[in-house]
């Protein structure tokens, strides 16, 4: 149980994805210019690294494994993402039009979000079993919509100040909180780790 | 302007839009993950844009000869499909070869796959243009996207560890600025970089009036 709760916590603050990995920085730039949108894109992604991750390990280890192919990982990942999400989108579309106007214009986004691949490929190279492989992947999520929302909450405060030089208005700022922030999220290093 | 005469209008424009005017990482902020994860040091940034550049090749070579038979429905797909197989390809090449850079990067090769500026390109240019036009546009973006990560990568392994390609160019006075070889360095430096472009870019077209 410690072992889990370890994953966990590391994945969500000293081995933050966005932060410490820097993956996921497309949909971070493009949508942290609210925090709405950021929260919006957060949960979705929550949501969709969990679900990819909890099909991919079966898929990894019942299937490509036993049958000596783990050439094709990167394909049938992305072919399990791809569909997962499309599956996701009709299902809400059909069941809960409410959640669907909350975060269904991300859905589409999310496929080439490569913090969801990532989750998946880091589950292979860690050697995860399936339980630490939902606690590593739903951690990693939270820590990605958790630097989103914090870059987001700031970059909208920053607006109402509006002093930033021309060159740097739009994907420049952001880099910079973005790199206050992961200086911030260093101060979480000796607490725990994982490998 | 014998560039352009040998290249024809739109192969010139198609170069130009790829190693400038829409400069992948710099202009258009696209493949942003392995611009910051792979540069802090000189040689992951060459193989990382070698393999980007390949795979942007190999990508276009497939998709733009076979445009007029690709359902629309499933263009995005296909273009998956294709991408992540000359990811594999990079990925074993990297392993058989230079085991020592696979090991660096190891899990961003296989986030090549989701590297926007693959899927934007076969979208925005391979799926309606021929195939020597789609070549010319994936080798301009591969030279756009590699000069940007190599230079941001210069910047980090000169500060970071004090060398050039493993080779030690700092006095031996020199203190190494760890933070430049973790997140928040790289951060910082593409804003910067960023910075600097966009108000370079900013510049040029007054100053031509």
């Amino acid at each position: 149980m410690a072992g889990l709760l370890t994953i966990l916590v590391a994945a969500i603050l000293t081995h933050n994805i966005a932060l410490t990995y820097l993956l996921g920085m497309c949909p971070f730039i493009s949508l942290s210019r609210s925090l709405k949108t950021a929260a919006g894109m957060g949960m979705a992604v929550i949501f969709v690294i969990t679900l990819t991750a909890a099909i991919d390990w079966p898929i990894c280890h019942l299937i490509l494994v036993p049958a000596g192919s783990e050439l094709v990982y990167y394909i049938v990942f992305i072919i399990v993402i791809a569909a997962s999400v499309q599956l996701v989108e009709m299902i809400m579309e059909r069941f809960s039009p409410i959640l669907q106007a909350a975060f269904g214009i991300f859905l589409p986004l999310i496929t080439v979000n490569c913090a969801v691949l990532a989750v998946s490929l880091f589950m292979v190279l860690r050697d995860y079993s399936y339980i630490e492989t939902l606690f590593f992947a739903f951690g990693s999520a939270v820590g990605w919509a958790l630097a989103i929302t914090v870059v987001a909450a700031i970059n909208e405060k920053l607006k109402l100040i509006g002093d930033i030089p021309k060159g740097l208005r739009g994907p420049g700022i952001i880099m910079i909180i973005a790199g206050i922030i992961a200086l911030a999220f260093l101060g979480f290093g000796g607490m725990v780790s994982i490998q | 302007m014998m560039l352009r005469k040998l290249l024809g209008a739109k192969g010139y424009k198609a170069v130009k839009n790829g190693i400038w005017s829409n400069q992948p990482v710099f202009s258009m902020v696209l493949g942003i993950c392995s611009a910051l994860a792979v540069t802090n040091r000189v040689s992951n940034a060459i193989a990382m844009g070698a393999g980007v550049t390949f795979v942007l090749i190999a990508t276009s070579l497939v998709i733009s000869p076979l445009r007029a038979l690709i359902p629309l429905r499933a263009r995005i797909i296909t273009y998956m499909i294709t991408i992540a197989s000359f990811v594999t390809i990079v990925d074993r090449f990297l392993k058989a070869f230079y085991p020592g850079i696979s090991e660096a990067i190891g899990p961003y090769v296989g986030l090549i796959i989701t590297n926007c500026i693959i899927m934007g390109r076969a979208e925005a240019f391979y799926i309606q243009n021929n195939i020597s036009h789609s070549v010319l546009d994936a080798l301009s973006n591969g030279i756009g996207y590699s000069y940007a990560l190599i230079s941001i990568a210069i910047v980090r392994e000169l500060l970071g560890f004090g060398t050039l390609l493993g080779v030690r160019v700092m006095p031996t006075g020199w203190t190494n600025w760890v933070v430049m070889t973790l997140a928040p360095g790289a951060f910082f430096l593409l804003g910067i970089f960023l910075w600097v472009t966009r108000t370079a870019a900013d510049i040029e077209p007054r100053a031509r009036e």
